[in-house]
């Protein structure tokens, strides 16, 4: 586990060194600075200043989504698109392949681990998968400004989940319904901290699995990674323990997000110059984030999130109301 | 609830751990490889560099319309810009899930779990339709 955390770590650092070496030499040489300089874009910044940007920027938004528990692509689409000069067809491709990414990266651990249920995640993905193709097709089919009020509202609507929304360590499950039975959803993981072994099961699987339509379909349509909606859905409603609900909505985006960036990518919303930077920034910071996890505050970090997204809400309703 | 179940995950979801481990870091290798040969500018872009950024603000339409830029899968033959290099890595890791349940059909049918093995195969179907690009090119 290390050695692939090393591995990765120095792929992406690699990818650093490699963004800065083309800076340089974009940057350096008379004759062909002054080329670039011909096709520099209207605001006057050379090619690679936008990209490098949001190289800093998406590892400082890895840190903070480590430190304050939630996935990458929930503060990408909406600050890249409030902020940048990217437009948001291309923020919300980007957003899903780093929400992709990063469920790709720990999807192997967390199964392995036993933490994420292949059993829960299953019927669950194949609804959200399904969803999130009609949410990007339609994300991509509606007017611009359309799709960025409805994402200023939703990214409110997140923030108001977040001040609102309890969690459960080990909910209350007495019995598993018919269709949890049937399906044979349950499983038994240790919990370190205790040293239990705990026996789970899920309830309420049909509203559950129907409540994932529609999680499926804003995945698609805003590229935003789902975790924010998944968990309490696992968690609250269908009573998986949390560290479940957690590790199984994070390998759950692995495959919610492949339908709908696949339609991205077909649709041509996808440029390699966003989304590597932003994939390797926010897989650096998260490794960041993880090691310094352990000496900040929680608690001011969440207050802190939610800050941003409240502020990244109302610049994309202000945006798409065409303030 | 079923009182012989193991500490522990199944032999397909171990499966499908490994599998989704090399995919991911085979497919995250390609990408930052191809990446670097196109900001080195070890093969040229479609799409020079220092123009890219005056097409990044556009809808996915017009960036598609001025540029020239075919959809769907049509990046295939385009594969000697390097900017069209970039879309392997970023195919790869968006196809890995595909292989992932592909492989534990059979683990699932050999165990009798039929529901679930029915459940795989319409995610495979569901994925490669997603992939296929049969869902059209759309746009505002």
């Amino acid at each position: 586990m290390k050695q692939k955390s090393k591995l990765m770590a120095g792929l992406l650092g690699l990818a650093v060194l490699t963004l800065c070496a083309g800076t340089a030499l974009a940057s350096g040489g008379g004759a062909e600075a002054t080329a670039a300089a011909a096709g520099m874009p209207q605001d006057g910044s050379p090619w690679w200043y936008w990209p490098v940007i949001l190289l800093v920027a998406t590892f400082i938004m890895g840190i903070i989504a480590v430190l304050g528990g939630v996935g990458g692509g929930v503060l990408f689409v909406p600050i890249i698109s409030g902020f940048f000069p990217f437009h948001l067809d291309f923020v919300r491709g980007a957003g899903l392949l780093v929400a992709l990414a990063g469920a790709l990266a720990a999807g192997p651990g967390l199964l392995r681990s036993g933490l994420a249920s292949l059993r829960l995640a299953i019927p669950v993905a194949l609804i959200a998968s399904s969803c999130a193709i009609v949410g990007a097709m339609v994300g991509l089919a509606l007017p611009t400004n359309v799709v960025q009020i409805s994402l200023g509202v939703t990214i409110l609507g997140i923030c108001v989940l977040m001040l609102t929304a309890k969690k459960s360590t080990f909910p209350d499950v007495p019995e598993s319904d018919k269709l949890g039975s049937i399906l044979k959803i349950y499983g038994v993981y240790r919990e370190e901290s205790t040293g239990e072994t705990i026996n789970w099961r899920v309830h309420r699987t049909p509203l559950g699995l129907l409540l994932f339509v529609v999680i499926g379909v804003m995945a698609g349509m805003f590229g935003l990674g789902a975790g924010w909606a998944n968990v309490p859905v696992l968690n609250l409603l269908m009573g998986a323990p949390l560290k479940i609900s957690v590790a199984t909505s994070k390998f759950l985006l692995s495959i919610t997000d492949t339908s709908a960036a696949w339609i991205y990518m077909n649709q041509g919303a996808v440029i390699p110059m966003m989304v590597v930077p932003s994939l390797v920034g926010i897989m650096l910071g998260s490794f960041v984030g993880v090691r310094i996890l352990k000496v900040v505050k929680p608690t001011f970090i969440r207050w802190m999130v939610i800050g941003i997204l409240a502020f990244a809400g109302l610049k994309a309703l202000s945006k798409g109301l065409g303030f | 609830m079923s009182q012989d179940q193991k500490l522990g995950p199944s032999p397909e979801q171990i499966l499908y751990a490994n599998i989704l481990n090399k995919g991911m870091l085979l497919g995250l290798g390609i990408l930052l490889i191809t990446f670097a040969l196109y900001v080195l500018g070890i093969v040229s872009p479609y799409v020079p560099l220092d123009k890219l950024s005056n097409y990044w603000s556009m809808g996915v339409n017009d960036y598609l319309h001025e540029l020239d830029i075919p959809t769907g899968w049509a990046w295939l033959g385009m594969l000697g810009y390097s900017d069209f290099l970039n879309f392997i890595g970023i195919a790869f890791l968006a196809g890995v899930s595909i292989v992932c349940y592909i492989a534990i059909i059979p683990t699932l049918l050999r165990n009798d779990d039929k529901i679930f093995a029915v459940i795989a195969i319409l995610e495979v179907i569901v994925l490669t339709a997603a992939a296929s690009g049969i869902f059209g090119s759309g746009g505002h």
